[in-house]
């Protein structure tokens, strides 16, 4: 789960780290009342969940506050577009009033789950406000690396031999030390999955985070309900969150081949088919080991809440599930929501003869299949048709 | 033969909820050897037959189980992990799925140097037909005593990949998911080492997908230490990037963990990596055609 930059940096304010004053805008009146109360040159920031905001035309730096209504304004309800949104962009509708910083330096910063070394891994380097998949690529030189073992924790001296690995000054080597306790409390104790600060700015004898982008292990959250507060509906596809609701693992997608698969791996084979077969996938859905009427219901409406679909692939491979069970699911869940697209099932597994009877016994019109790839095949067949 | 299991597995299963039951009724079905469960507080109880325990270390001292099979949910799934490898179980499997990343960390970091292996979390298990050894949630009738050995991040497209080798008249010496975590117990490589030294084994199907560089590692070490065909599906060539495929760990993310990266570097690596998930068994009958 990702949160907004201004909801971030009220976390980094609680755990002491150093951020610019700043306050949250929905209107262009809030703007200016807060670019008053902070004073002097303030920065207006566009909140939305993706990078590249500032060549996007979301980020300004306002001298006048006599100037600030008007940027405001045009910030505001504008659809940012940056290579992280997609074309569509992404509809503006918090705005972020903060205190301009005078900066002699960026630096990056971030403290990520590591998969390969299985520990977390805190990230440096001297190219602040790049991308560090960037860095990485041209210039990985520049990226200095600590791992922290996770029953120990990131010790001062770790931060100490950064710090002075990026050329800081002694006093500033110091204020990172301390912000990186903070950071480092952060991180551990509301289960985050990535905390980067990008730029972190040297200003003076202090370090401080101008941009935050934090993200949190989804499967933690049940321990964090005031993290889960922070989430934004609107920056969330709303197939993918009424999906979450029924418990069903979806992401959207722009064919038009709807899928309903058990299981998250053969629910991406089975994407992988239909595109082998020339044909488009709607969406990834797992729908888990329950396959009955009810979820099965909730899958079937979901996949035709999306215009584009032209025809449904059900692929089961019947476990503990029993496909006859499956079967009836389809059926009763067929017959209420009413589906009006070919639909072409394959069911194996466990009970797979007796489930597949049913099916073509229900009068309803479903094509069978045998295995994967001749499903793949008819449902690709239909929708060209 | 088999590996990590064998006839002499003797099995606890920790979390006797009703998932819990269900599958200690079905691998005892199977013909595994369960001789424990084990809930807090239904100590001196039982269930079809097998004595329960309200910890893990009485249930070893009084039945010598000597694997577990965790299916208690997230919130203490890390703990029970913990808890078989400090009574000294050799074998835990955990097949919950959703436990934080970070207690998983700390399980993997308090687990180094210890005599206990971990397969999974969000995993089906284990399964050793000829040993008649279920070990998890998978579906013993598709399966067969056989020669292949299989290994994979997920659960649906291991029983699509046996159900494909059993209708070729394939079977299998040992299955074993890994999981679809990103911080998993044991991982592609571990398991190739067992199936490289297991005699039963005489060919590997290695089942990825997108997201970390378990496969590329994998993929290294097969060109370097393995003498045995392996054969491979990657699956999520058509997964957009940033967004997690059901699985936690199946996410492209900063352009890397892609299908295309992990396929060019195991075809690199003189694995056969099949093109369609419908020809997975087929796949490996081609590379080893005197497998049964």
């Amino acid at each position: 789960m990702n949160v907004h930059e201004y909801q971030a940096k009220a976390l980094l304010r609680e755990y002491g780290v150093e951020v610019p004053a700043g306050k949250l805008a929905l209107t262009a009146e809030d703007a200016l009342a807060a670019a008053r109360e902070i004073g002097g040159t303030v920065v207006l920031k566009a909140q939305v969940h993706a990078g590249g905001r500032g060549k996007a035309g979301g980020i300004k730096l306002v001298r006048k506050p006599d100037e600030v209504r008007e940027v405001a304004q045009a910030i505001l309800g504008m659809r940012l577009t940056s290579p992280q949104t997609g074309p569509e962009g992404k509809l503006v509708r918090r705005l972020y009033v903060e205190a301009g910083t005078a900066i002699e330096r960026e630096l990056y910063l971030a403290l990520l789950v590591d998969r390969a070394t299985q520990k977390i891994a805190l990230l440096a380097s001297t190219e602040g406000g790049v991308e560090i998949e960037e860095v990485a690529a041209h210039t990985p030189e520049k990226i200095l690396r600590v791992q922290i073992d996770p029953l120990v924790g990131l010790c001062d001296y770790q931060v100490r031999e950064l710090g002075f690995g990026l050329g800081l000054g002694p006093k500033q080597v110091a204020s990172l030390v301390t912000l990186m306790r903070g950071l480092y409390l952060l991180f551990r104790e509301k289960d985050c999955s990535l905390a980067e600060i990008n730029p972190l700015v040297v200003t003076g004898d202090s370090v401080l985070a101008l941009d935050c982008k934090l993200g949190f292990d989804d499967n933690a959250l049940y321990r964090h309900p005031e993290i889960r507060d922070l989430r934004d509906p609107d920056e969330e596809d709303p197939r993918e969150r009424e999906a979450s609701q029924y418990d069903l693992s979806w992401v959207s997608l722009d064919g038009n081949i709807g899928c309903m698969v058990n299981g998250a791996g053969l629910a991406m084979a089975t994407m992988d088919i239909i595109k082998l077969e020339g044909g488009t996938p709607a969406n990834f859905l797992d729908v888990g080991g329950t396959a009955d009427a009810e979820r099965v219901g909730h899958a079937f409406r979901l996949i035709l809440s999306d215009a584009n679909v032209k025809g449904i692939l059900v692929n089961i491979f019947g476990g503990i599930v029993l496909c006859d069970v499956v079967a009836e699911g389809i059926i009763q869940a067929a017959r209420s929501v009413g589906v009006k697209v070919p639909m072409v099932v394959r069911l194996d597994g466990t009970n797979a003869p007796r489930g597949r009877e049913m099916l073509s016994g229900s009068g309803l019109d479903i094509t069978p299949a045998e295995g994967m790839q001749d499903a793949a095949r008819k449902i690709v067949g239909a929708v060209q048709r | 033969m088999s590996i990590l299991v064998n006839r002499d597995t003797k099995l606890l299963v920790q979390g006797m909820g009703r998932v819990g039951q269900l599958h200690t009724r079905l691998s005892l079905e199977f013909g595994t050897r369960v001789v424990a469960g084990v809930t807090p507080g239904k100590g001196g109880g039982e269930f079809d037959g097998v004595p329960l325990f309200n910890t893990v270390r009485e249930a070893t001292e009084k039945t010598g189980a000597n694997a577990s099979v965790v299916f208690v949910p997230p919130p203490g799934a890390a703990d029970a992990i913990l808890e078989a490898a400090a009574a000294g179980i050799e074998l835990v499997v955990a097949i919950t799925e959703g436990i934080p990343v970070q207690d998983m960390l700390r399980v993997r970091a308090a687990l180094r140097g210890s005599c206990t292996r971990l397969v999974g979390p969000n995993c089906p298990g284990i399964l050793a037909p000829a040993e008649k050894v279920r070990i998890g949630i998978a579906p013993y009738p598709i399966f067969r005593p056989g020669s292949v050995g299989v290994v994979s991040r997920s659960g649906t497209l291991t029983y699509e990949a046996v159900h494909q080798l059993s209708l070729l008249g394939i079977g299998q010496s040992t299955c074993l998911g890994i999981g679809g975590d990103s911080i998993p117990g044991m991982n592609f490589v571990d398991t190739l080492e067992e199936f490289e030294r297991d005699p039963a084994t005489q060919a590997v199907i290695l089942i990825g997908e997108i997201g970390g560089s378990a496969e590329e590692a994998a993929a290294e070490f097969v060109a370097r230490e393995m003498s045995k065909p392996v054969v491979a599906f990657i699956a999520g060539r058509t997964a957009p990037p940033g967004k997690r495929m059901g699985h936690a760990g199946a996410i492209i993310s900063g352009g890397k963990g892609t299908a295309g990266e992990k396929i060019a570097a195991l075809e690199k690596a003189g694995i056969r990596v099949a093109d369609s998930p419908g020809q997975i068994g087929e796949t490996l009958r081609r590379a080893a055609p005197d497998c049964r």
